[in-house]
C-alpha cells in the first residue's frame, strides 16, 4: 500500500485554511444519523467527545478508569505552550513551528506542525473561557515562563498541576454533553478488538472491567485517543493502567504503526530505590529553571553533596552546552546524566543519579520566592524520598515518560485503516524522535478540539457507509475470539505472576532500548523477547474466572500485548540508520558523543504493517519532505 | 534511612456488591520503609497470587497523587494518618514494626462497594453533570486576555479548583455529605468572571442532585477538611452557602 499523507498543497501557512475550504461537510442535520465511538478520555479523548457532541454527532465514550476525569493528562506538571508572544519577546506561530521541528529532531511533518502551532492560540482562548485557573500577572492577565528547552516564554501553567486543570476542563465540556444526552460515557471498560467491515472501522469490542461481559458497539467512524505504550518498560512516570494494547489490536487490525522506538526519557525523575517498586515519579521539567545539575568531579566520591566545594563539582550541561546550559532538550539532558553516572560519578545508593541543586537560586531570590513556584514539586520530592530539597540537592534520574511513536496517521488523523482515526499521544504525528516540554498538552487539544471536528466531517460526508449495527456477524467473530485469549491465559496456571513477568521485560528493554542502543544489543533484546514471551504463554500464572472484577487478569492482557509490542519496538530501533532526538544509535554519533542524523537515507516516516502472529512485519517509508525549514544539526552548545 | 517491617493487614473483603463483607488477616512481611502504600499492597497481592488466592482488589491508576482513583480507609482515617497525602503517596516510613492495620473501603450510602476495597464514584460525574462546568462551545471562546482575572481570585479559584474527585469527603463525613466536593467546584466557578453568568442556576442545580443522589446534609463536622489530600478548605463551603442563598433569594432561577 502506498502511504498518502494527504497534506494539503500551497504555502505552509495556508494548508490548513486551505485544506478546511476543501473538506466536505456534514449537513448540520445530518450529524444526528452518525455514531462515533471515542476510545479514551484524556485531553484528546475528553476534547474530542465534548466537541464533535455539540456539534451535532452521537458520541460514546469509553476509558478504563471509574470516571473519564482520571486518565493521565491529569498528571501533566508544567504547561501549554502557545504563540501568543504575550511577553514581547520575540515568539510567533513560526518561532514555535521551527523549535518544534527542531526539537523532534527534523522527523516530523512540516505541514503537521505548523497547524499545530497554528491552532496553540485558540486552546488557550477556550481553556480560559472554560475557566481553568491559569497562573495570572498582576494586572489580572495570563502569566507566562519558559519551559524545556525554549528561549521564549511562552508556556501557560496552573501551578504545577497545568494537566489536571486542562483535563479538567475538557472533562466539564464533555460532563456538558452527557448532561445534553448527546455522549453515553462507558467507565471502566477497556477495548478489547477493533471490529472492520468491509475493511473500514465500523465498532469496537470491550470488556465491561466490574462484569467481566464482553459488550459489541458499532459506529460509523472509530477514535482512538489511548494515550501512550511507555509501560512496555514496566517502570515509567505513565498511570499504572497506561497500555499499547488498544493501538496494538487496531494494528493488528490493518493500522500502519509508526517510530515504536521513540521513546522520550525524561531526565527528572526521582530515581530507581528498589525492587518493588511500582513506579517513578517525575518532577517538572520546570525545576530546571532555577535548579543547577551537577555531580562530584571525582568518580566514587561519596561525600555528603554538601561537604563537596565549588571547585569539585561538575555542573556538566552548563559546561557542555553554554548557551542553554541546564535548559538542554530533554533527550540531551537525558543522555548527558546517563554517560557520567557510566562513569562513575553518579550519586546516591545506586549511583544512578544526579543532583539538581536549588541552593544559588535560594540565595539568589530568596526561599519564599523559589516555595511559591516549586513548593508543591518540592513537598512532593520529600513526601517520597523523605528528604528536603531546600536543604539538600534533589537526587534526579532519567525515567521512560512519553511515547513520540503511535499510529500512523494521515494530516486528517486517520490512520490506514479507513474510518479509524487516532488522536493524541496515540498518534506518531507532532513531535518528530524528540517532544519538546509542554507540547503534549498542546497536542492532545489541538487533535481533539480543533483537528478532528473538521476531519471526520469530510471523511464521513465523503464516504458511502452502509448501515451496521451490533447484530453484525463481525462483532460475534471478535467477542469469540477474544474471549477465546482470555480464556488461554486463565489456563495457563503456571508458576509466575503478571507482574514478574513485565518486570522482566522492562529490564530487556531499559537495558538495550533505552538511552543508548547498539546493533548488538537490539539483536539480543530480541532473543530475550521472543524467550520472555514463550514463557508468558507457558508459565503465567493468571488468578479468578473471567466473568468478574478481575485485576490480574486486565494486567495479563495487557503485559501479553507489551510482550508483542516490544519485538516491534527494537526492529523498529535497527532499522533506522542513524541517531536522532531520543534514538541515540552509538554507531552514529559526532565526536562529542552527539546524536548524528542521517538525512540522506533516513530521512522518513516508518510505518510498520502487521503481516501476521511470527512474521515478520514490512516496513514502510513516507519520505519527510522540507521546504521550509533548513535541515541543521541540532546545537544548543 | 529505610529500613524493613512486619505488619499484620486487617483487610475488608467483599466479593460484590450484594454480597457480605469481612475483614481477612494477613501478614505483611519485610515491607521497606520505602515503599508506598500502594506498593505494599502489590507485595501482598503477590504473595496472594502465588499462594493460589484472590488478590486484594484496589482502584489506584497514577500512583502520584492526581488522578483521584485510590482511597481507602486506614484505621479509621481516609487516605491514612499523613495530612493532605492521598493512598499511593503515603509511605510505609509512616509505620511502626508490628503495627496491626485496618484497610476499609469508603463507606458511603451514595458509594455502592464493587469489590473489596472498590467502590462506585459515578455519582461525582453526575453531580458535575448537573452543571459544575462553564457552557462555552468549542470555537466560541473570545480572545484569552479579553477576559483579565486579578490574581488573588485565580489564586482562590486554583485552591479549589485542585479537587482530585476522591470521594475522601464523602468517606470522612458522618453524614456522608458531598459539600466540600461540590463547594469546591461552585467556588472555582463563581471566583472567576467566566462562571458568572450561571452561577445561580449552578449552584441550585448542582445542591439538588446532591441531594437526589442520596448525599447527606453538612452538619460543619470538618471531617471532610481534615482528610482532604488536596487540603481543600472548608470556606468553600461557606462560599457555596452564599451562592445558593444569592440564588435562592436574588435570582430568577429556580
Amino acid at each position: 500500500m502506498q502511504l498518502d499523507a494527504r497534506i494539503p498543497g500551497g504555502p505552509l501557512a495556508e494548508k490548513w485554511d486551505r485544506h478546511r475550504f476543501e473538506l466536505k461537510l456534514v449537513n448540520p442535520a445530518n450529524k444526528r444519523k452518525f455514531e462515533i465511538i471515542v476510545v479514551g478520555t484524556g485531553l484528546a479523548g475528553a476534547s474530542a467527545s465534548a466537541t464533535l457532541a455539540e456539534l451535532g454527532y452521537n458520541v460514546k465514550t469509553f476509558c478504563l478508569q471509574d470516571s473519564p476525569r482520571r486518565a493521565h493528562s491529569i498528571a501533566a506538571q508544567g504547561g501549554i505552550n502557545a504563540a501568543k508572544n504575550y511577553p514581547g519577546d520575540g515568539d510567533s506561530i513560526w518561532r514555535l513551528f521551527y523549535d518544534t521541528i527542531k526539537g523532534g529532531d527534523f522527523r516530523a511533518r512540516e505541514a503537521n506542525v505548523y497547524r499545530l502551532a497554528q491552532i496553540s492560540n485558540n486552546i488557550i482562548d477556550q481553556c480560559v473561557a472554560q475557566g481553568v485557573p491559569f497562573a495570572r500577572e498582576y494586572g489580572g492577565l495570563l502569566a507566562n515562563r519558559s519551559f524545556g528547552g525554549a528561549q521564549v516564554e511562552r508556556t501557560f501553567y496552573a501551578r504545577g498541576q497545568t494537566g489536571q486543570q486542562l483535563l479538567l476542563g475538557a472533562y466539564s465540556a464533555l460532563m456538558r454533553q452527557v448532561a445534553a444526552g448527546k455522549v453515553k460515557v462507558y467507565p471502566r471498560r477497556e477495548m478489547m478488538d477493533l471490529v472492520l467491515v468491509d475493511g473500514s472501522a465500523r465498532g469496537i469490542v470491550v470488556r465491561n472491567l466490574i462484569t467481566g461481559e464482553m459488550e459489541s458497539h458499532a459506529a460509523h467512524a472509530v477514535i482512538l485517543a489511548t494515550g501512550g505504550y511507555g509501560n512496555a518498560y514496566f517502570l515509567s512516570t505513565m498511570a499504572m493502567s497506561s497500555n499499547v494494547s488498544a493501538i496494538w489490536r487496531a494494528h493488528k487490525k490493518g493500522a500502519y504503526f509508526s517510530h515504536p522506538s521513540f521513546v522520550q526519557i525524561h531526565p527528572t525523575c526521582i530515581p530507581v530505590h528498589g525492587t518493588y517498586q511500582s513506579k517513578l515519579t517525575l518532577m517538572s521539567e520546570s525545576l530546571r529553571n532555577d535548579g543547577r545539575v551537577w555531580v562530584p568531579d571525582r568518580a566514587g566520591d561519596k561525600r555528603s553533596p554538601n561537604d563537596i566545594p565549588e571547585s569539585e563539582r561538575d555542573y556538566l550541561l552548563e559546561r557542555k552546552y553554554p548557551s542553554f546550559g541546564n535548559l538542554v532538550p530533554r533527550d540531551v539532558a537525558s543522555r548527558s546524566a546517563k554517560e557520567v553516572c557510566d562513569q562513575g560519578k553518579g550519586i546516591g545508593p545506586t549511583g544512578f543519579a544526579i543532583y539538581l541543586d536549588f541552593k544559588d537560586a535560594i540565595e539568589r531570590d530568596g526561599i519564599d520566592v523559589i516555595r511559591k513556584k516549586y513548593g508543591n514539586l518540592f513537598q512532593m520530592y520529600e513526601r517520597i524520598t523523605g528528604e528536603d530539597p531546600y536543604k539538600t540537592p534533589m537526587m534526579i534520574y532519567p525515567a521512560i515518560h512519553y511515547t513520540m511513536g503511535g499510529l500512523w496517521v494521515d494530516y486528517n488523523l486517520m490512520s490506514t485503516i479507513p474510518g479509524l482515526f487516532v488522536l493524541g499521544e496515540a498518534n506518531f504525528s507532532d513531535h518528530g524522535s524528540n517532544r519538546l516540554g509542554a507540547s503534549a498538552l498542546m497536542q492532545g487539544l489541538s487533535d481533539g478540539y480543533f483537528v478532528i471536528p473538521y476531519t471526520i466531517g469530510g471523511y464521513l460526508a465523503g464516504t458511502v457507509l452502509p448501515e451496521v449495527d451490533e447484530a453484525h456477524p463481525s462483532f460475534e467473530d471478535s467477542i469469540k475470539l477474544m474471549n477465546e485469549g482470555i480464556a488461554k491465559l486463565l489456563s495457563i496456571k503456571g508458576s509466575r505472576t503478571v507482574d514478574d513477568f513485565h518486570r522482566e521485560l522492562g529490564h530487556i528493554l531499559w537495558e538495550y532500548g533505552g538511552m543508548s542502543r547498539n546493533e548488538s544489543g537490539m539483536l539480543k533484546a530480541k532473543e530475550l523477547i521472543l524467550g520472555l514471551r514463550e514463557q508468558f504463554w507457558e508459565n503465567v500464572m493468571v488468578s479468578g474466572s473471567p466473568g468478574e472484577f478481575n485485576q490480574t487478569l486486565e494486567r495479563a492482557g495487557r503485559v501479553a500485548d507489551f510482550l508483542e509490542f516490544a519485538e516491534l519496538l527494537i526492529e523498529d530501533g535497527m532499522s533506522r540508520e542513524e541517531s536522532c532526538g531520543c534514538h541515540f544509535n552509538e554507531a552514529f554519533q559526532t565526536e562529542d558523543h552527539e546524536a548524528l542524523r542521517n538525512d540522506d537515507s533516513c530521512c522518513y516516516v516508518a510505518a510498520w504493517e502487521f503481516n501476521g502472529p511470527g512474521k515478520a512485519p514490512t516496513l514502510h517509508k513516507e519520505p519527510l519532505v522540507f521546504e521550509n525549514v533548513e535541515l541543521a544539526q541540532r546545537s544548543y552548545k | 534511612m529505610s529500613e524493613n517491617i512486619n505488619l499484620t493487614l486487617k483487610i475488608w473483603r467483599q466479593k460484590g456488591p450484594n454480597d457480605k463483607g469481612h475483614l481477612e488477616t494477613h501478614e505483611a512481611r519485610d515491607i521497606s520503609t520505602d515503599m508506598s502504600f500502594l506498593e505494599m499492597l502489590d507485595v501482598v497481592n503477590e504473595q496472594l497470587t502465588v499462594e493460589g488466592k484472590d488478590p486484594v482488589s484496589f482502584d489506584h491508576d497514577c500512583r502520584e497523587g492526581i488522578c483521584g482513583m485510590c482511597g481507602t480507609v486506614i484505621n479509621g482515617l481516609a487516605h491514612g494518618p499523613e495530612r493532605g497525602t492521598t493512598l499511593c503517596q503515603l509511605h510505609m516510613r509512616h509505620f511502626k514494626d508490628g503495627d496491626t492495620i485496618v484497610i476499609e473501603p469508603w463507606r458511603a450510602r451514595p458509594f455502592r462497594i464493587i469489590k473489596d476495597l472498590v467502590v462506585d464514584r459515578s455519582s461525582f460525574d453526575e453531580i458535575i453533570q448537573a452543571g459544575g462546568y462553564v457552557s462555552v462551545n468549542t470555537g466560541q471562546a473570545p480572545e484569552a486576555n479579553s477576559i483579565p482575572v486579578p490574581p488573588e481570585w485565580a489564586e482562590l479559584a486554583m485552591d479549589a479548583a485542585a479537587c482530585i474527585g476522591c470521594g475522601a469527603c464523602v468517606a470522612a463525613c458522618p453524614n456522608a455529605s458531598a459539600m466540600l466536593f461540590v463547594g469546591a467546584k461552585i467556588s472555582q466557578l463563581a471566583l472567576l468572571p467566566q462562571g458568572k453568568p450561571e452561577a445561580a442556576k449552578r449552584a441550585l442545580s448542582m445542591l439538588r442532585k446532591m441531594d437526589e443522589l442520596d448525599f447527606g446534609n453538612c452538619s460543619n463536622e470538618t471531617e471532610c477538611e481534615a482528610v482532604c489530600p488536596k487540603e481543600i478548605s472548608i470556606t468553600n463551603i461557606a462560599r457555596f452557602n452564599r451562592e445558593f442563598l444569592v440564588a435562592s433569594f436574588g435570582s430568577s432561577e429556580k
